[in-house]
């Protein structure tokens, strides 16, 4: 059993999914039936994914060939502590999602728990193989099943979105086929690790080639992440997802984060050759301007859930100067603050979802409006949440900035990053205390309370196993640190993974 | 055979591009089908271009590279499952939002993007 364990997370959201499309749980009647294979599923998922963690901190990273065929002819996954990581947030992050939308969400329309499940099989698939053609399969897996999430309950709003989120990824993805044909064509390989080892003895003519295949990448993964130039899409996507959805997408954009974290470390990385960290001068300047422009994104949003998707986009310019550093305790950093930043802005999506439900037609605008009516319960879960997204001790925001700030080194890094990621917190906790005191202070008179929907123990549940992430990450800081640094260590360290994947050196 | 295969992938892919811009869904969708007509092509063409090869060993003298071939049906059954989507999603869009624009409304100078004088000259 432990032998099949990396591939479990994959193809149990496959099998759950399909078998919630089956009589005893299709059928509108039978939700209850929906609802309770779904918990039992994320429970089962999380616990696979925990002891594969667990067997991966104790063994070292594993590949498992699909079919048998060995690496670099057959597809493989590769379960390190990057993507175990990875792999035990989405499960998490998913069950935050799952008991969210018991609380009416699912019911509006027939399939949502299928459709969530396999969101999740693809994220999980993108995190744990090894080739990256099966890594565009897991893209579209997971695309596939966040536009029909998107939509789910239907609407103008979601109409619209969906539609600029879908013709931008289709784009996405002929733009990725592209760079894999590129790539494929000049290293006669489809194997991360194999990559790896070509990508250095390629002659003059073929580098300039996989470099411009390796920069289309940059462009499919800075599109699903997020970064500067291409990220109009996604606050208006992230704002007109329902709540549990969107709490959902705040990883779709880590993945991206994944793609170039992983794939400019092992193919583009310190050993190949004249192509060896080639993206570095662009991703300085666009990681830059992605915070400066979420920064004024936040300013301006007009409700939370935009506030809170221009946060996500604060985090992944964070991320991407974690990355920027190219050094492994640089890398760590960024892991803690991809895990804290993922779990805050998906607990800030549901309590955005949450207030809104209490105020009447103003939803979760900021203007003056009703009085909600659990100020204490929704004024605290708000007041955490905005301490730890803006980086306030104690929660883990805190710590997460902290590090990533430590990992500059030379003068002129701290010069450009302290400033940047300082001035972007301050504008968050303006931002944010703005929001709080708009929608939970300043109301008119108590209104009719007759009709006020309070919110569902459910709702309640989801938001606290997200936002309980947050001190854990502080109290537990030197686990997880210690963890990240390992899982940082083997990301850069390139001969243990073709040890492990039986690859040798100079075979062309 | 190589200057031929090349002209009819860029051209594919200008075309795709150019109606990828365009401001209806009816346009981009077309476009986003010469995109990824364009890709399975270019995908084709990464295990280089070979006449009277075979994919399989033992069949004939020269050997073409399978694993292309099946990449590019992998793309293709992707390709066809995602433009059926868009599909449905335009015509969703074009009943939800009332118009058939890719922003969902029309632009301040749609008469003149609809109609262009030229016929009157």
């Amino acid at each position: 059993m432990s032998m099949h364990l990396a591939v479990l997370p994959i193809l149990l959201p496959l099998f759950g999914g399909l078998f919630m499309l089956l009589p005893p749980f299709s059928g509108p009647e039978n939700y209850q039936r929906r609802r309770f294979a779904a918990l039992l599923l994320m429970v089962l998922q999380i616990s696979c994914s925990v002891g594969l963690m667990l067997q991966v901190m104790q063994q070292g990273p594993t590949f498992y060939a699909l079919g048998n065929w060995q690496a670099p002819f057959g597809i493989v996954l590769f379960a390190d502590r990057l993507s175990m990581l990875l792999v035990v947030l989405n499960g998490i992050l998913g069950l935050g999602a799952t008991l969210y939308a018991f609380a009416g969400v699912d019911r509006e329309g027939k399939y949502f728990h299928p459709l969530l499940q396999f969101q999740l099989m693809g994220i999980n698939g993108a995190f744990l193989t090894g080739d990256l053609f099966n890594l565009f399969v897991f893209f579209e897996v997971l695309l596939i099943a966040s536009y029909a999430l998107l939509i789910h309950g239907g609407g103008k709003q979601k109409t619209l979105a969906n539609v600029h989120y879908v013709i931008l990824n289709l784009i996405g993805s002929s733009l990725f086929l592209f760079a894999l044909g590129t790539l494929y064509g000049t290293t006669g390989t489809l194997n991360i690790a194999d990559m790896a080892l070509r990508i250095a003895q390629l002659s003059a003519g073929e580098q300039v080639i996989a470099k411009a295949g390796g920069l289309l990448l940059l462009i499919v993964f800075g599109l699903k992440a997020a970064m500067l130039p291409l990220h109009f899409w996604l606050p208006r996507t992230y704002a007109a997802a329902s709540a549990p959805v969107a709490a959902l997408f705040a990883i779709m954009t880590k993945v991206g984060i994944y793609g170039i974290f992983r794939v400019y470390t092992v193919i583009f990385g310190e050993q190949a050759g004249e192509l060896a960290n080639m993206v570095q001068p662009w991703i300085w300047p666009l990681a830059f301007l992605t915070i400066i422009v979420g920064s004024i994104g936040a300013l301006a949003s007009p409700n939370l859930r935009h506030l809170s998707a221009n946060l996500v986009v604060i985090s992944v310019g964070t991320l991407l100067i974690a990355f920027a550093l190219r050094t492994p305790q640089a890398t760590a950093a960024g892991l803690f603050y991809l895990v804290h930043s993922t779990l805050v802005t998906g607990a800030l999506f549901l309590i955005a979802d949450m207030v809104g439900q209490q105020r009447g037609k103003a939803l979760d605008w900021f203007v003056m409006a009703r009085k909600v009516s659990q100020p204490a319960l929704l004024g605290i879960l708000f007041f955490v949440g905005a301490m730890t997204v803006a980086g306030l001790p104690p929660f883990s925001g805190f710590i997460g900035k902290l590090v990533v700030l430590q990992s500059a080194h030379s003068a002129a890094e701290i010069l450009w990053i302290w400033p940047i990621i300082l001035i972007a917190g301050l504008i968050t906790i303006i931002a944010l205390s703005r929001a709080g005191t708009t929608m939970f202070w300043r109301y008119t008179g108590e209104g009719d309370r007759s009709q006020v929907q309070r919110v569902s123990r459910w709702q309640v549940s989801a938001v606290i196993l997200l936002l309980l992430g947050s001190p854990l990450m502080v109290i537990f800081g030197a686990v997880v640190t210690d963890y990240t640094t390992a899982a940082a260590t083997e990301l850069h360290q390139l001969q243990g993974l073709f040890e492990v994947m039986n690859l040798q050196e100079a075979t062309k | 055979m190589e200057a031929l295969y090349v002209f009819c992938v860029g051209m594919l892919t200008f075309c795709g591009i150019f109606l990828c811009l365009r401001g209806r869904t009816f346009p981009v969708v077309l476009g986003l089908t010469l995109l990824s007509y364009a890709v399975n092509l270019f995908l084709f063409s990464s295990g280089r271009l070979q006449l009277d090869g075979a994919a399989i060993l033992g069949i004939s003298d020269s050997y073409t590279d399978p694993l292309p071939q099946a990449l590019v049906l992998t793309a293709i059954v992707i390709g066809f499952a995602m433009i059926a989507f868009v599909v449905i999603l335009a015509m969703r869009a074009r009943a939800d939002l009332g118009n058939d624009f890719v922003d969902g409304r029309e632009p301040p100078d749609a008469d003149q993007a609809i109609k262009p004088t030229r016929g009157k000259v």
